[in-house]
């Protein structure tokens, strides 16, 4: 394996619920990978701008207060607009099922709800880091099917 | 022509060095990786102005304020015009090699408007038994003087010889101390004391700060004929930053000082040369069968490789 994986783990909007994030985190050290973690209550600008000063290769969101149809398509468009549409970004907390389909096609790559064992995560990881043109802004129509 | 610096897949580094002293953050980013990475060397030191440029290292243990009054640095000095840097290095689990960053949680200037875009933080960690930390830190400070940031704060931890001697790497040394912290021996035994251009004894709000200080002073004035600048400080309550930011930005430093940095820097290029050599695996296995004395793996380590 090479340099571990740059990955910031972000909380955006009015959301002060960031165990799933911190746990996350967590897993993803322990795998080897660098983390950057935001702490909360960050606006979409912050966390590009984290994203483009630390060079993170993954962006996982975290929301569990109801705003990911709103906040994290506005995230991967601004990604897209400042050049970074190579960032791959997934998200986490509490996304129904019907919510999803429209995440992945704003070029969200995987989404993890309660309960997702965090191998899961971390293969996703490994699967995306290997496919062409899985960025944000990238061509390619694959999404990871999550397990919960 | 002059090869003005040297890299692997040169042409896209020279493109993005360009892009990057012109203001792109994203392929300042991205050449800083590629020096963590070792595949970029960045030995261009003719644009680095050693009267206009300053790196400066922010150590002490862990809980002291170190984090906090960077902040305070870098929002004063981002407010009267500087574009300015900090490296914060952290070190990687030993275990599993992965890190948490988290140093930029506690940090407010990053998220204010109008200095934001003069201040450029970046996480370092120091992953799995690199000798190379220290150089590349010094690397990716000299690239950020490079592309415009007039002072560079590197902060880590000091404790363990790496983060010691990343410090070591900075052109000045800022030694941060809290009060009841037992007494000034633990300073002194961490070996960082002759290291540093200045002492700063943070959270002057609490008891037993000013004793603290007090007594540091006196310890070193028994010892030392140079002495580093002392400050009594409170990053909470924001007394004496302002102060300490102006005095800073153009510390002096001691000859004592510049000697440790020296020492220090020479133990982190032998560690590096050891490290790097093609031969190491081959001879810690000589070693191991005994049929290679310390001495002599020493000696062949050092010779050409």
């Amino acid at each position: 394996m090479g340099s571990p994986v740059r990955v910031v783990v972000a909380k955006p909007g009015l959301d002060g619920h960031d165990r799933g994030a911190k746990v996350v985190a967590r897993a993803l050290r322990d795998a080897g990978h660098e983390v950057i973690y935001t702490g909360l209550r960050r606006t979409a600008q912050q966390i590009i701008d984290t994203v483009r000063d630390e060079d993170a290769a993954f962006l996982g969101l975290s929301s569990l207060s109801g705003a990911h149809n709103h906040l994290f398509p506005r995230i991967c468009q601004l990604l897209v607009e400042q050049n970074m549409g190579d960032v791959i970004v997934f998200g986490g907390g509490i996304i129904p099922q019907d919510d999803r389909e429209e995440l992945f096609s704003h070029g969200i790559r995987a989404i993890f709800g309660p309960g997702t064992p965090t191998s899961d995560i971390l293969q996703f990881i490994d699967e995306a880091r290997t496919r062409p043109e899985v960025g944000v802004g990238g061509s390619s129509d694959w999404f990871w099917t999550s397990s919960a | 022509m002059v090869l003005d610096f040297i890299c692997v897949g040169d042409f896209v580094t020279r493109q993005e060095l360009l892009l990057a002293r012109q203001g792109s953050r994203r392929d300042l980013a991205r050449l800083l990786s590629l020096i963590e990475d070792g595949s970029y060397l960045f030995d261009d030191m003719s644009r680095i102005d050693a009267s206009r440029d300053m790196s400066i290292a922010i150590t002490g243990s862990p809980g002291v304020g170190k984090s906090v009054l960077c902040d305070q640095l870098l929002n004063h000095w981002a407010s009267s015009g500087y574009n300015v840097a900090l490296l914060a290095v952290d070190p990687s689990s030993p275990r599993s090699g992965g890190a948490l960053l988290g140093d930029r949680i506690r940090l407010k200037s990053i998220d204010d408007d109008a200095i934001k875009d003069r201040i450029y933080v970046r996480s370092i960690a120091t992953r799995k038994s690199t000798g190379s930390v220290p150089l590349i830190v010094r690397d990716m400070a000299a690239l950020l003087h490079d592309v415009g940031y007039q002072r560079v704060l590197i902060e880590t931890v000091g404790s363990g010889q790496s983060e010691l001697r990343c410090a070591a790497v900075a052109d000045r040394i800022v030694l941060v101390e809290g009060p009841a912290r037992g007494d000034s021996i633990q300073a002194e035994k961490a070996g960082l004391l002759e290291l540093a251009d200045a002492v700063i004894v943070n959270k002057a709000d609490i008891e037993g700060a000013r004793k603290h200080f007090d007594e540091l002073k006196e310890s070193l004035a028994l010892e030392q004929d140079e002495l580093p600048q002392m400050f009594l400080v409170s990053a909470l309550e924001q007394t004496g930053t302002k102060e300490l930011a102006d005095q800073l930005f153009n510390l002096a430093s001691t000859q004592r000082a510049k000697k440790s940095r020296i020492y220090q820097h020479l133990l982190a290029s032998h560690e590096q040369r050891l490290t790097q050599h093609p031969g190491l695996n081959e001879v810690l296995d000589l070693i191991l069968e005994g049929t290679l004395h310390i001495d002599d793996a020493l000696s062949h380590l050092n010779g050409s490789s």
